[in-house]
């Protein structure tokens, strides 16, 4: 039997807590300073969005992986489904970094953000989306979308935690009759979370697979995450035994599953439709990340964040090696935020009106990167630290006092002794 | 059959009968996971090379107890599938990009023909053909060499002819091991599997 003081935050809570918040905190009062010096209210939040979008892809996928589990009643996964839990139940307090964001569209400041919030000029198109887009509807669902999460992640966080103590089955067969309800509900939220917050950033272009693509960036985030943490409690001299390399090969497996390979697949699909169709009002998006700068970005996402680690990661040896795993896991989380700040940060340019060939808007684009959003600017780093800083500290806050493995799960036998080979 | 040989003469005489001529192996019968466990390392350590072990279903740790290597399989599929992108490049270029001839059993020419207005090498277009490709190649390699190496299908094995061995899909483990091995010898190896305590001891005939 291990000491319990091993499967309890205990001393490392408190201490996580005031590094990671109080870092947290000191990068966000420098992004405030950064953003007042630099007086462009519009660019703050554009560099705002999208560390709140890293930010919250992080829990939503260990929300989305919690259900998973519960749905498959599976097995080998549960001595890690307390850190599952924990950092989804982040998604309870998350809504408080959403609130600036929701002052700036009801103050109606918001249209440099979102332009479909402008009603000064006529717009034929937008007019037809404006049952949709439409500021109170984007509040209201704004609301729908947090409160679904903080119920899901507290419901399944809460009975997780109440087994600890009483062992009874019945919290396990409650999960597992939400479960399916929940993952329908994830589902639709996260997609319409990605097409409000980040698809409607350009609101004249739409893809349907959108809230695929945004999924499969969770993933990567969530599974880096994952990795990370338990790296981490281990270092600590937490969970020494329960968690085995055989728990780091698998989640390393789903890394490379759904945060690579699945991301490239997605990515890449919303691409060649685009570019084979060649209808002028999808191409627009594509045209703002493949011309002038953008171009190199995306040609660093498609290498460093698909084919890099698809060949690093293919082999078990890497999966199998701690240290190397939690490299990996940083790389992979750095990618995303290029990902997330990719998704947001290019604008499609006016110049595409009266551009006559590619080549010339490409470099018109050349002459004046801002055009298309290209302003890299440092509080787009301490923003994004800033936030991550919040969420470690928030994670920590929620495992402060319970067991960091699921004690008595029935399925925790299951776990401990599980093998892939 | 015996599960212990009474002296040593009698196995002396035994392996020069023209019977044991067509000697396959010696099978030893035991009844737990356990105990093949135990049996398995014992049969490693002493350095056999030639043997198996047939259980009614999945023992853990039971490859390395036998000290399995383990498969070459992942590195062939890896390169089956490179190949299956090169080829699927190959393909594409040849039939749409270009237009010259080549001798594949009859004279084929390339058709460099514009579609949808896009160039004529247009990588893009060609990812999915390359992608299923790839995973054709790896797949069937995969499955394929699976087969080749563990020697399938198979037909007939000499561990059939046991009435005995029909436990071995029910309750009853037993680690066969074969005459070809290096290590092999009638007399040595009997004394060996009877000190692992079977429950009976079979030579199997080819």
């Amino acid at each position: 039997m291990v000491t319990p003081d091993r499967h309890q935050l205990g001393a490392v809570a408190p201490r996580v807590i005031r590094l990671a918040g109080g870092a947290g905190l000191v990068a966000l009062a420098i992004t405030i300073v950064l953003a007042l010096v630099d007086g462009d209210a519009t660019r703050f939040f554009r560099s705002y969005l999208v560390a709140l979008l890293f930010v919250l892809t992080i829990p939503l996928g260990g929300l989305f992986f919690t259900i998973v589990q519960h749905l498959t009643r599976a097995g080998w996964s549960v001595a890690l489904r307390r850190l599952m839990e924990g950092l989804a139940a982040n998604l309870q307090w998350l809504w408080i970094l959403f609130i600036p964001i929701l002052v700036l569209v009801i103050s109606g400041r918001a249209d440099g953000l979102f332009p479909w919030l402008d009603h000064a000029h006529h717009d034929h198109a937008l007019e037809h989306k404006a049952p949709y887009l439409n500021a109170g509807f984007w509040i209201v669902r704004a609301i729908l979308f947090f409160g679904i999460w903080a119920f899901l992640s507290r419901f399944f966080f809460r009975n997780s935690v109440a087994q600890d103590a009483s062992g009874d089955v019945r919290y396990t067969h409650a999960m597992q009759r939400l479960a399916p309800v929940a993952m329908i509900m994830y589902a639709l939220t996260q997609t319409f979370a990605a097409f409000d917050w980040a698809m409607s950033l350009s609101p004249h272009w739409f893809s349907t697979i959108f809230g695929v693509y945004f999924f499969a960036g969770t993933c990567c985030a969530f599974f880096s995450s994952l990795i990370l943490l338990v790296f981490f409690l281990q270092r600590q001299g937490k969970l020494e035994n329960e968690v085995t390399l055989e728990h780091y090969q698998d989640v390393g497996k789903l890394l490379f599953g759904f945060g690579v390979a699945f991301w490239g697949y997605i990515g890449f699909s919303q691409f060649m439709l685009i570019w084979y169709a060649n209808i002028p009002e999808e191409t627009t998006w594509w045209i703002a990340r493949t011309q002038g700068p953008w171009r190199t970005f995306t040609w660093l996402l498609f290498i460093g964040h698909f084919c890099i680690p698809f060949v690093v990661l293919i082999t078990k040896h890497t999966k199998r090696h701690r240290i190397v795993i939690a490299g990996i896991a940083v790389y992979m989380l750095v990618m995303h935020a290029l990902d997330m700040y990719w998704l947001v940060m290019p604008l499609i340019p006016d110049a595409l009106h009266h551009a006559t060939s590619l080549q010339a808007l490409g470099n018109e684009i050349e002459s004046d990167p801002a055009m298309v959003g290209f302003t890299p600017h440092l509080m787009d780093v301490t923003c994004l630290l800033g936030l991550l800083g919040l969420l470690v500290a928030g994670t920590a806050y929620q495992l402060r006092r319970c067991s960091l493995i699921p004690v008595r799960d029935p399925r925790l036998s299951e776990s401990l002794a599980f093998e892939n080979m | 059959m015996s599960a212990a040989p009474t002296t040593a003469p009698a196995r002396t005489r035994r392996t020069v009968t023209p019977d044991s001529t067509r000697l396959w192996g010696l099978m030893a019968e035991f009844d737990s996971p356990e105990a093949i466990f135990t049996a398995a390392e014992r049969t490693r350590d002493a350095g056999y090379r030639w043997w198996d072990c047939c259980t009614p279903f999945p023992v853990h740790g039971l490859d390395k107890a036998m000290g399995i290597k383990p498969t070459i399989l992942p590195i062939l599929v890896f390169f089956a599938g490179a190949t299956g992108v090169v080829i699927g490049i190959l393909l594409q270029w040849f039939t749409n990009g270009t237009s010259f001839d080549v001798w594949a059993l009859v004279w084929v020419r390339g058709y460099d023909y514009i579609i949808s207005g896009k160039p004529m090498s247009s990588v893009p277009a060609w990812a999915p053909v390359i992608f299923e490709l790839m995973v054709l190649f790896a797949a069937l390699t995969t499955v394929g060499l699976m087969l080749l190496l563990n020697g399938l299908p198979r037909l007939y094995h000499p561990t059939l002819k046991s009435a005995r061995f029909a436990r071995a899909t029910n309750d009853r483990f037993f680690l066969v091991v074969e005459a070809r091995d290096p290590r092999f010898s009638l007399a040595k190896t009997e004394a060996f599997l009877n000190d692992l305590n079977p429950l009976s001891l079979e030579r199997l005939e080819a």
